[in-house]
């Protein structure tokens, strides 16, 4: 049946994901995270694993609640507009379910306050690795797994405060090999999850934004009454309200794997991250001076659209997916929804 | 959420494909604002649509529809639009007055104004807009005075799409003394009843696309009127925001170009711009972002949603992409981007100039922009 909307279990899970991360992932967070240089806040990552936020995804015979590809969407979103420093995201969206569907019953699935790491041939660096229980490898088409201390971490630095990545060197005779692996669709859920904490990222500099702009006075009034300050960001939302739709319907076909479902994920993380980079930077407009500071949060945003925007597949890249798709399967108004034709 | 269609949908898009190849006219009409026989042509296709009961797909039965719901709405525009079939002539009356009768007209006036609206017997166009009330539309000051059991209308109007030839037009007036958004009323008067002249307005592709319409001592039956006394600001807003939300433009139009477009950038691309071949790709993802959205709208509103300030996002949207889809099309057709299309051949020039009036009409991109700033975002008016 043709259904474009959330059920109440969906809706139920993001506002869990909203309020936690609202209370355990905001401005005072943030500095305190900054400021210590801490991997995480521990408090935070275990109400995380308590709230079972890391086990939509994972299969029931994992302990997981079987949940698809759109339940997650909905708390990356979040994620995004809290700008999560933990790693649950890639963590219980791209990595546990990977190593479940080769081995469900592998012991690093059974505590979800272990997170794991993943290697991808697309990101050349590992985010999150020092911390993780296990870091899920590529060689040649096949997955291995290794604890932090069996192999050789390198930290890499990013502009993003929270983002810890890692160059890994490491060798067969010191990881285990778990056998071949679906790398592809790790990719669709890397790319799929970054587009939906791509439009929380885009809300939440959207938000800031009108938020300063009743406060802030200059000229005898709020800057906000303003139509230029308007203007700026009515089109930073339309951004957003034409990404979400993309996002969702991307997460509901992921599962189809086809030239269609791949190309709409690559068409989400597109738009997403675009609006998340657009938004951001308007905010930070819009915050004059004060949004070119360390004081005002929204670099942050900026700063996690701009990592997430190459990673799990650089644009070029997805675009070149898109394209895969418009030229070697029918368009046309008829073809919304349509599956992969072979020799179309 | 599940995005398949049941095996009745699917049915119901065998069904109206089949019907669309046998009818869709061959050659294509003449443009319906070029000529009194072009919106002839297009009149005598609602008539043939009629036969079939497609109409208007989502009205009752007995206003002439066919009981249908928004998704089946959508695949039968989609049908529409890949059979290539001609432009709705009466769009002014199915898209925007037809969905406002239905909210806010009495049983009496749905029995009388829709059943011929659907089979085009009867043509409308909108007549709001003034010399002086463009964007700032609560400051209309043509009247509507009521002297018996019927109404006086005098004014003038300006850029009533159509009207040069249309048969009906629902304006927006006043009752004499009032000011801004109180004291409006919507009524609809023939456009060849004594005491209206039309003088047709030439649009800049050429076509007698719009008129203005001066009104003297216009008598209409008070029947006419839609809604109460002094309610016509709230009933336009909501014609505005059907207009705006769902039903002006429909994704398969988009999706269609973008789909001929696709085309075109492979018969052409050698010599050309290798970059625009993103463009392209903007296009069709633009395209399908509409259509997505729009189903998303549909399955709300069949959930019992109204259409909200977010209606602006979507006219902003679709105004822009086709201005940027058709700028496309002719960056790849290069120097042959500016000669008249031949007959049969795909129309990018023409289209190209309709799509820069995307931006102004059915309220300009800086009001939606000052819509969604003020009501969505909660930004303060002054
Ligand atoms: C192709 C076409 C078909 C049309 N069909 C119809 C029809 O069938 N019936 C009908 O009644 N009308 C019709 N119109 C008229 C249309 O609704 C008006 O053109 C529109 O509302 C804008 O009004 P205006 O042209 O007077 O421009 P103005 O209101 O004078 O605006 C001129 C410019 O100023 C900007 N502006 C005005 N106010 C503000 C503000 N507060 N903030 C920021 N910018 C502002 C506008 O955005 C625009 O860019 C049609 C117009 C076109 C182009």
């Amino acid at each position: 049946m043709m259904d474009f909307t959330l059920n109440e279990e969906q809706l139920m899970f993001a506002e869990t994901a909203r309020q936690l991360f609202a209370d355990m992932s905001g401005p005072d967070q943030w500095l305190e995270q900054m400021e210590s240089g801490a991997a995480r806040i521990e408090a935070r990552w275990n109400a995380i694993a308590e709230n079972g936020l890391g086990l939509l995804l994972l299969p029931e015979a994992s302990g997981g609640m079987g949940l698809g590809e759109l339940d997650f969407a909905l708390i990356a979103e979040q994620a995004g507009y809290a700008a999560l420093p933990d790693p649950l995201v890639e963590s219980a969206g791209v990595a546990a379910p990977l190593l479940a569907a080769i081995d469900p019953e592998h012991p690093l699935l059974a505590d979800p306050s272990v997170s794991i790491a993943i290697q991808h041939p697309q990101n050349p660096l590992v985010a999150d690795a020092d911390v993780a229980g296990g870091i899920i490898l590529h060689r040649d088409g096949e997955a291995w797994l290794a604890a932090p201390d069996q192999v050789t971490l390198t930290p890499r630095e990013s502009i993003d405060p929270f983002r810890r990545l890692f160059a890994v060197a490491w060798d067969t005779a010191s990881a285990t090999r778990l056998g071949q692996a679906d790398w592809d669709l790790a990719l669709d859920r890397g790319a799929l999850f970054s587009a939906a904490q791509g439009l929380g990222l885009a809300q939440r500099a959207v938000d800031m934004a009108v938020d300063y702009a009743k406060d802030r006075q200059q000229f005898g009034k709020p800057i906000g009454t303003y139509q230029a300050v308007k203007h700026h960001l009515a089109t930073a939302q339309v951004a957003i309200e034409f990404a979400r739709p993309v996002v969702q319907a991307a997460a509901a076909e992921l599962a189809h794997g086809d030239v269609q479902s791949r190309a709409r994920v690559s068409h989400a993380k597109l738009v997403a991250l675009e609006a998340a980079d657009n938004a951001a930077r308007i905010s930070i407009q819009v915050h004059g001076a004060m949004g070119y500071s360390w004081e005002v949060d929204v670099h942050l945003f900026l700063k996690r659209a701009l990592a997430l925007t190459n990673s799990w597949g650089t644009p070029y890249f997805h675009r070149q997916r898109v394209a895969q798709r418009i030229f070697t399967q029918p368009t046309g108004p008829d073809q919304t929804f349509a599956r992969e034709i072979e020799h179309a | 959420m599940e995005l398949t269609y049941t095996e009745e949908q699917q049915a119901f898009r065998a069904e109206v494909r089949a019907w669309l190849e046998a009818h869709v006219p061959k050659a294509p009409l003449e443009h319906y604002d070029a000529t009194r026989a072009g919106f002839e042509a297009h009149r005598e296709w609602e008539t043939t649509l009629k036969s079939g009961d497609w109409g208007m797909v989502t009205w009752p039965r007995e206003y002439g529809g066919r009981g249908l719901d928004l998704i089946q709405w959508l695949i039968f525009e989609e049908e529409y639009y890949r059979a290539k079939a001609p432009g709705r002539v009466n769009q002014n009356g199915i898209f925007l007055l037809g969905p406002t009768l239905m909210e806010f007209g009495t049983h009496e006036q749905k029995s009388r104004f829709l059943p011929p609206m659907a089979s085009g017997e009867e043509i409308w166009a909108q007549a709001w807009s003034e010399p002086m009330a463009g964007s700032d539309l609560a400051g209309v000051r043509s009247t509507a005075v009521l002297d018996g059991d019927e109404y006086v209308l005098n004014g003038h109007k300006i850029w009533s799409s159509r009207a040069a030839f249309a048969d009906w037009a629902f304006g927006l007036f006043r009752a004499p003394g009032t000011e801004r958004h109180q004291g409006m009323s919507l009524i609809f008067f023939p456009l060849d009843a004594p005491g209206v002249t039309r003088n047709p307005i030439r649009k800049i592709n050429g076509h007698v696309g719009f008129a203005e319409i001066f009104l003297e001592d216009v008598r209409v039956p008070a029947f006419n009127r839609l809604g109460d006394e002094g309610q016509g600001w709230h009933i336009c807003m909501a014609t505005a925001g059907f207009e705006r939300g769902l039903m002006l433009r429909s994704p398969a139009r988009y999706q269609v170009a973008a789909a001929e477009l696709a085309k075109l950038w492979e018969a052409r691309k050698d010599g050309c711009d290798p970059a625009l071949e993103g463009e392209v790709i903007r296009a069709f993802m633009n395209a399908e972002a509409y259509a997505l959205s729009i189903y998303r709208t549909a399955s709300m509103l069949m959930g019992g949603a109204k259409i909200g300030p977010e209606a602006s996002t979507n006219k902003i949207f679709w105004s822009e992409m086709d201005i940027h889809l058709h700028r496309t099309a002719l960056a790849i057709l290069g120097t042959e981007a500016e000669l008249i299309t031949e007959p049969g051949a795909h129309d990018w020039i023409d289209d190209y100039i309709f799509s820069l009036s995307g931006p102004i009409y059915a309220g300009s991109n800086e009001i939606q922009r000052n819509i969604i700033s003020e009501r969505m975002l909660g930004l303060p008016r002054r």
